[in-house]
């Protein structure tokens, strides 16, 4: 199998620095004269991380191919600089059975690009009720360790209590959409404060998501089972895990790029490509999240990647979908708010976007320390380059970028999958 | 018609209140004075907008809003057409763009827009090159509602300057209280707005402190200085909603009931009473209230077909820029 030098990449802030892949595994660190036969990537003034992994992806096969394909959702990934992700459980059929996940990850190994790990719903048809054939899913070929209802919040006491119960037997976790349906009414499409009162759209308060993770980490230390807490969005929420952590519950987190650097003013003209759940919040808990991110508060960057046709989105404020485009964006975002403005180093990008969530996830061959015997995933980064986003050079099937026009500082070079290149700047190679 | 009236006009569409300063109120209010006259008259129509073309695009039934429109531009001698949307219709099927680019391409001078989602009509004039005027949308803005609001206390008591407007009842779920509240605020008069803590808008306290109006739960506290009382109707699927416990006690704490007209008319003989229909009797008003000689609710419906000839006038006749 042909092998691949990288050259004078500064390697997780250890300075410039060789790397030698064979058979998709690191087989030299250092300083590597030659190396004869290899194809050759000149990474000069490239920081290399190990590939990124996203714990939030919404490829929309089966169900809605027109939105994304899995194929489609990868080729996205792979510009975006990820070597995994994890594909959320809400399709239509839900990934709610071990054929269901199985069928993903083949699908997935089919694209050749990224490691495509399906999440198991945590309940049926996510209907929050009956639990899904967790064990199943675990015992499948999918090896499922990483749960879900996203899109919906298991809010049943009883139910999440069984469910951190049972997959607490075979190490599993699940990830809560946390959402109160009774505080958050099936509308609510803005945060709840002055400009969802002025705007007159139906308001998703912040207490409606700190009340559930509060909830959950007391079920999660009644149990002593795993929580994930996805997308947080408020500064209360932050607390919480910041005060469940002191207290040695295994509670962890991701936020998202778009709530670390949007905020909810951006409604203000009504445009649906900023409607996304939880809702853009005020500057006051984006500030929260980026200072528990840098303190490790919280874990993970999770894109929540959620693509959506145009004309889901060409509707009503209200009756439009939610969600927004990020895999494509996520590193230079992260780059631009987190390294740009001083909060994280690169070794810090690398361990919320790629060694964290591998942890979280469970998997073992991702997330590495980029040492000799590591498998070779690997994220170029070129911190100088600045990016406009361009929502018409996406390799997604939609369009529903929140990022379209602004320009960025840092920006995926190029990506390395099992010791190939998948991509390189900004296109499949 | 006198064209004395001259509104600049800096927007191709009514969305909101906000997109009217004092001046423009003025002139939208003086014409609908003219307007009115007309509308006295055995022969009522007017040729300004002859040859224009004007649909009222409702996706919410609201029978008494497309009457009014459709004489108003009637009245201007435009020929209105009027298309009801779809239901609410979420991600599936046709969306509002294609919807109202296919009505928009018949031809359309004006788009006049209901729609049940707050925002509706803003996101519409984004698409097409019609003006749009919004017709309610959601529970955020109704502007044509708070100018024959406007014109129908000012007939009563003058200039608003300084006068003291309460506005009642269910603040959320209204779009009439937030256009009001701008356009009367524009015109100088001073606002509060009263309700049970549960129907008072998110974050309305620093909104209040950031444009200078007052709020109050208490009813009767408010109701002695009041020069207009406008009480807001009370939907009925509210009443189950939580909001408030029953419709007994919902009367009792917010009602304009004859025991506070009594005390409204004692404290200000001249004071007036406004609802923008349809209303409940005995629940946001009792019979005696909206029957009042104080009362202007059957004067603020002839009053709409005025100002949305006036609207339409200002929005539409002669084309950009004539009117400098
Ligand atoms: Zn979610």
């Amino acid at each position: 199998m042909a092998s691949l030098l990288v050259t004078g990449a500064n390697l997780l802030g250890r300075g410039a620095t060789d790397l030698l892949v064979e058979d998709g595994v690191i087989t030299e660190v250092g300083s590597i004269r030659s190396a004869k036969g290899a194809d050759v990537l000149d990474a000069d003034g490239l920081v290399a991380l190990p590939g990124l992994v996203d714990l939030h992806t919404h490829l929309r096969e089966p169900g809605r191919e027109d939105a994304e394909t899995i194929a489609s959702g990868a080729a996205a990934a792979a510009v975006g600089g990820f070597t995994a992700v994890l594909a959320m459980a809400n399709t239509n059929p839900v990934t709610d059975t071990a054929e269901a996940a199985e069928r993903i990850l083949d699908l997935g190994r089919a694209t050749g690009l990224v490691d495509v790990v399906p999440v198991g719903a945590v309940t049926k048809g996510l209907a929050g009720e009956e639990l899904a054939e967790l064990g199943l899913m675990h015992r499948s070929r999918a090896r499922t360790t990483f749960f879900s209802d996203d899109g919906k919040c298991v809010h049943n006491a009883r139910v999440m209590r069984r469910a951190l119960e049972y997959v607490r037997a075979f190490g599993g976790v699940v990830s809560q959409h946390a959402q109160d349906p009774h505080l958050a009414g099936p509308q609510a499409c803005a945060h709840e404060g002055e400009l969802s009162g002025r705007l007159g759209l139906p308001g998703w308060p912040g207490i409606a998501e700190e009340s559930i993770v509060a909830r959950d980490v007391m079920l999660a230390r009644h149990i002593g089972s795993r929580v994930h807490v996805a997308h947080v969005s408020t500064a209360g929420t932050v607390e919480v895990v910041r005060w469940a952590k002191a207290q040695g519950i295994d509670v962890t987190a991701e936020v998202t790029p778009h709530h670390l650097v949007l905020t909810t003013d951006l409604l203000a003209g009504y445009d649906p490509t900023f409607k996304v759940n939880p809702p853009l919040r005020p500057q006051e808990d984006v500030d929260a999240l980026r200072a528990a991110l840098a303190d490790g508060t919280i874990d993970a960057v999770a894109t929540d990647h959620a693509p959506h046709a145009r004309h889901d989105k060409e509707h009503a404020f209200v009756d439009a979908a939610f969600g927004m485009l990020g895999l494509e964006t996520a590193l230079s975002v992260v780059s631009d708010v987190m390294v740009r403005g001083g909060l994280l180093d690169w070794a810090g990008v690398a361990r919320v976007m790629s060694q964290s969530p591998a942890r979280i996830a469970g998997l073992a061959a991702h997330g590495s320390t980029l040492s000799v015997g590591d498998a070779a995933h690997l994220t170029l980064v070129d911190p100088a380059a600045e990016v406009t986003v361009d929502r018409g050079a996406s390799l997604s099937l939609s369009r529903n970028n929140p990022w379209h026009g602004r320009t960025l500082q840092g920006a995926v070079h190029a990506t390395v999958f099992g010791g190939r290149v998948t991509a390189q700047k900004g296109a499949l190679a | 018609m006198s064209t004395t009236t001259t509104a600049r006009r800096t927007h191709r569409h009514l969305l909101s209140s906000a997109d009217l300063d004092r001046g423009q109120v003025r002139a939208i209010l003086d014409t609908a004075a003219e307007m009115h006259g007309v509308q006295q008259r055995e022969v009522k129509k007017l040729p300004t907008l002859r040859g224009r073309t004007v649909v009222n695009l409702f996706f919410e039934d609201s029978t008494r809003t497309r009457s009014s429109f459709e004489i108003a531009g009637k009245w201007l001698s435009a020929d209105v057409i009027n298309i009801s949307g779809k239901g609410s219709s979420t991600s599936k099927g046709e969306s509002l763009r294609d919807t109202v680019l296919t009505v928009a391409a018949m031809g359309v001078d004006a788009l006049v827009i209901r729609h049940h989602a707050s925002g509706a009509a803003q996101q519409v004039s984004q698409w097409v090159d019609a003006h749009v005027v919004n017709a309610g949308d959601g529970t955020h803005e109704h502007p044509t509602q708070a100018l024959l609001d406007a014109y129908t206390m000012e007939r009563r008591l003058g200039d608003l300057e300084g006068r003291h407007v309460a506005i009642v009842g269910d603040l959320t779920h209204s779009r009439v209280v937030r256009s009001n509240l701008i356009t009367l605020r524009t015109l100088g008069a001073r606002v509060t707005l009263v309700a049970p803590p549960t129907l008072m808008p998110s974050g309305i306290g620093a909104w209040a402190a950031a444009e200078g109006f007052a709020l109050s739960n208490d009813f009767d506290a408010v109701l002695p200085t009041a020069d207009a009382v406008m009480m807001l109707r009370v939907q009925r699927e509210r009443m189950s909603g939580g909001f408030f416990p029953t419709p007994r006690e919902y009367t009792v704490g917010y009602g304009l009931t004859r025991p506070r007209l009594d005390v409204l008319m004692a404290a200000n003989p001249d004071a007036v009473i406004c609802h923008p229909g349809p209303m409940n009797r005995g629940l946001e008003i009792s019979p005696d209230a909206a029957d009042a000689a104080s009362s202007l609710v059957l004067d603020q419906v002839s009053a709409g077909v005025a100002v949305r000839m006036s609207v339409l006038y200002h929005l539409l006749a002669g084309g950009e820029g004539e009117d400098s």
